[in-house]
């Protein structure tokens, strides 16, 4: 698992970079008032030379002390994953440093806030009632240092659409400045029951934007229970009904826990049947964080109990013409039929393998654990 | 249990539930059949309907989770609103194909024929009488008519007669046709259904230059075939199986299909005539109807005729079935259009099973003689003699003019089912259409008697039985579901 969120180990100058953003770069002859945007990750000594770099960036603590520079700083070295366009905040202490962007990351996903309008059993990330607005300036201040060629940003929450029209405004920075990056953004799609949300969202014309809509349940109470508000599945619904009157892509996310693992294919079933005009169907794997962790008695079940389901619910909405993919589950207990469908999706910077897994052919195409994995099903083995 | 903060289940469950709008059907001593405006059914008890009704259900039931997952009834955890919201999105969707209007546009370009089918039911001419060809300017006036058709997908399909004795108003309506499109941009396609005895290499250059598809006759083996389908020589059989090689050749594997039509004889042999479709590589075989023109329209023949049909389809369909289950996949054309219908999203737009009559709306056929016809057995009923279903004259009258005549409104109007009487209540409605052409052949009547039509029980009975074979064998079910038609 990689450390996004670190502290500093030691600087030259606090005050000079307190709250400030750094694009990093490896180059050591950047010159003039651009230079001063940027933090130079310095790996060796013939990089001592002065120009006007932001910051330097030192892993190495000999290095660090060698050095004669001003404006330097020591990181961890769980921090040498840092590279090249890069994007780092450091925090108003000068103490603690963000990564906000990774150009080699499989996705890079902003947090919009922790508010949240539900209260899901099995949240990863639980909502936090304070005032976290910053959270969004932040990313507007982000956006411009992003690397034009970035194929995908993703936004989550908490419920991003709970900043609403000020949410609105950074998506359209976001197709001003980004216009060749897809766009996807996790919402519960509660607050689309709104058909002027919708509208002004799907009037943005962000060319591929899709909205992740987490249904836990075809009943209306099972899915309100699970996300532990009532009205929920039917705000949710109108949603999901009203972006796709606005043409705006929706993706149906589906967690598999205790707690619906036997109504998969009923699900399937009723999405087929009254959605087929989504964009894509996602199964995903339990992830042991947040609310999951706390209620892990509760919910978790070994995925190798609802593979036969799984695997019939896939195949029925493959055949409906509907875009399934299985996320968040290990190689070893997808059945053969359902590989068209699996994705490695275990973001790189929490996935993990175990021992066994080192004995296995196809560990490059699996997705592995999450570092919070707390169960293994009895299932696994080296294929 | 869950602990604090979190609430348990129970917070979250319905109190009470009321009605949505259904049908039924008494289908046994025991059993209810019951179904929705989105097709969707159940089967159950006659208690159950008695406890469905009073609103006695137990919430934690199985069947009352089954009922509300199809929307036949919905409780205080939903609202209203959202659920219409969505049925009617789910309804709208699945009648869309309406609103496009016209698609398939039949051009009777010549009645000439060197075939003399014992089921022919047009008054084919000899091949020299070239007064029974369409001309260039009759063929000028139907484009011009099909482009006034909303439908944004038009499939222009050759007929006759033998189409091909008059390649050359082919090649002129393909010609103008595309040169239109050059402005339209439709999705434009062309069929020629011909037996292929006189298909020769510039036909299939053609063909292949413009993209044209080739729809031919098979009616089984030689001995079916020929026997149907008389051609001096008695070499019908040969020239269609040596022709679909040839088609295959030049254009392609899949440009050439083949359609059968069942007699007394074909009746007798499911198993032949599909095995006859599977050795000239085909996938599909469309087992169809017998139909009631031109011979044994009325009266008990037509009804002894159907129960024969009847057992005949479902012993073929039963050998497809086995086939598939076997690994050898071929499709059966009429049940995947009712599958669809059942358990699909879209519309198939088979004409013979639309909601008001596919009559003009899904299709329309221009004869040889600028005469237009609502539907191609209604071209056939009028060589018998009956005009009804000719909308008028191309040459002389408006698209308005044609499609908004009072005549065939009023058979429209007729083909309704939510206003047909026994139609209106029927629980198989969702999946059934109007043959207004049918009806008024067999009782002279558009809507027909429902009790004694042969159209109602041949789709009930299918309806019945393809919903049993779905529910009663999950192989089975995967097999169906493999021939649904794609949205």
């Amino acid at each position: 698992m990689l450390d996004l969120n670190f502290d500093i180990v030691s600087s030259s100058s606090k005050d000079t970079i307190k709250g400030k953003l750094f694009k990093l770069t490896c180059f050591k002859d950047l010159q003039g008032a651009i230079a001063l945007e940027y933090a130079l990750i310095v790996k060796e000594s013939s990089m001592h030379h002065q120009t006007q770099y932001g910051l330097y960036i030192y892993t190495d603590q000999k290095l660090y002390n060698e050095s004669p520079l001003e404006n330097k700083v020591l990181f961890p070295e769980t921090a040498t994953y840092l590279a090249e366009n890069d994007i780092i905040k450091i925090n108003s202490q000068a103490d603690r440093v963000r990564t906000l962007y990774r150009k080699k990351a499989n996705t890079n996903s902003f947090l919009v806030t922790e508010n949240c309008n539900s209260f899901c059993l099995m949240c990863s990330q639980p909502p936090k009632k304070k005032d976290d607005s910053f959270l969004l300036k932040e990313i507007i201040e982000l956006l411009p240092h992003i690397p034009k060629d970035c194929p995908e940003v993703g936004f989550t929450g908490g419920e991003p659409f709970l900043r609403g029209g000020a949410f609105i405004e950074v998506l359209r920075s976001v197709k001003q400045q980004l216009p060749h990056s897809s766009v996807h953004i996790l919402s519960n799609g509660r607050l689309f029951k709104d058909i002027n949300l919708a509208r002004d969202l799907g009037s943005l014309e962000i060319s591929d934007l899709m909205i992740g809509i987490p249904l836990y349940s075809d009943l209306s109470y099972v899915h309100d229970f699970i996300v532990q508000s009532q009205h929920a599945f039917t705000e949710t619904i109108k949603g999901i009904l009203n972006l796709k009157k606005m043409n705006v892509k929706v993706e149906i996310r589906f967690v598999i826990h205790k707690e619906n693992y036997q109504s998969i294919q009923n699900f399937a079933s009723f999405i087929s049947r009254n959605f087929p005009f989504v964009d894509h169907v996602a199964f995903m794997g339990l992830e042991n964080t947040g609310f999951a962790k706390h209620n892990h008695e509760q919910l978790w079940v070994d995925p190798i109990d609802y593979m036969g389901d799984l695997k019939e619910s896939v195949l029925h909405l493959t055949r409906k013409g509907i875009n399934v993919s299985i996320y968040n589950h290990q190689l070893c207990l997808i059945p053969f039929e359902l590989y068209p469908n699996y994705r490695k999706s275990i973001s790189d910077w929490k996935n993990e393998y175990f021992d066994e897994c080192g004995k296995c052919s196809k560990i490059e195409h699996c997705g592995g654990f999450f570092s919070s994995t707390m169960s293994k099903s009895r299932a696994l083995k080296a294929i | 249990m869950y602990n604090k903060p979190f609430k348990n289940i129970d917070s979250f469950k319905p109190s009470k539930y009321e009605l949505l709008p259904f049908d039924l059907e008494i289908i046994s001593e025991t059993n209810v059949h019951i179904s929705n405006m989105l097709g969707e059914y159940l089967t159950l008890s006659k208690e159950h309907i008695s406890e469905l009704i009073e609103q006695k259900l137990e919430i934690d039931s199985r069947l009352y989770k089954e009922l509300k997952r199809k929307f036949f009834i919905f409780d205080d955890t939903d609202e209203i609103n959202t659920v219409i919201d969505l049925l009617s999105t789910r309804f709208r969707t699945k009648n869309q194909l309406i609103s496009n209007f016209t698609g398939l546009h039949i051009f009777v370009v010549s009645l000439r024929c060197e075939h003399s089918c014992s089921y022919c039911q047009v008054s084919r001419q000899n091949v020299e009488s070239v007064d029974f060809d369409m001309t260039e300017e009759i063929a000028l006036k139907a484009i011009d008519l099909m482009f006034k058709s909303p439908s944004p997908s038009l499939k222009v399909e050759f007929q006759g007669g033998e189409p091909l004795l008059n390649f050359k108003t082919i090649q002129f309506v393909v010609n103008k046709a595309k040169e239109r499109n050059a402005i339209e941009k439709r999705d434009i396609a062309f069929v020629i259904a011909t037996n292929l005895a006189l298909v020769d290499d510039a036909i299939l250059e053609f063909c292949k230059e413009h993209g044209v598809l080739i729809s031919t006759s098979l009616d089984g083996p030689s001995f079916i075939h020929n026997k149907n389908r008389y051609r001096p020589g008695n070499d019908s059989h040969m020239k269609a199986v040596e022709g679909i090689k040839k088609v295959r050749s030049v254009l392609g594997y899949d440009r050439v299909g083949a359609l059968m039509t069942t007699t007394a004889l074909s009746l007798k042999h499911p198993k032949e005539i599909i095995n006859e479709y599977l050795a000239n590589g085909f996938n599909s075989i469309f087992l169809r109807p017998i139909s009631p023109y031109g011979f044994a329209v009325k009266g008990t023949k037509a009804n002894q005729d159907l129960d024969e049909w009847l057992e005949f389809y479902f012993k073929g369909l039963e050998y497809i079935i086995e086939l598939n289950k076997n690994g050898i996949k071929i499709r059966e054309d009429y049940a995947s259009i009712i599958l669809s219908k059942i358990y699909g999203s879209r519309e198939s737009g088979y004409v013979d099973l639309q909601n008001p009559a596919g009559l003009g709306i899904s299709a329309v056929v221009y004869n040889y003689d600028a005469k237009l016809y609502a539907s191609d057995e209604g071209r056939m009923l009028k060589e018998m003699g009956v005009e009804v279903f000719c909308l008028g004259d191309i040459r002389n009258q408006t698209y308005e003019e044609l499609f908004a005549n009072e005549n065939f409104l009023e058979i429209l109007e007729r083909s309704v089912l939510e206003s047909s009487p026994e139609c209106y209540q029927c629980a198989y409605r969702q999946y059934c259409g109007s043959d207004p052409v049918y009806h008024f052949a067999t009782q002279g009547d558009f809507t027909g008697n429902k009790s004694r039509s042969g159209f109602c029980k041949k789709n009930k009975t299918l309806f019945k039985k393809l919903i049993e074979l779905y529910e009663n064998d999950l192989e089975t079910r995967s097999i169906f579901q493999s021939w649904f038609k794609r949205d």
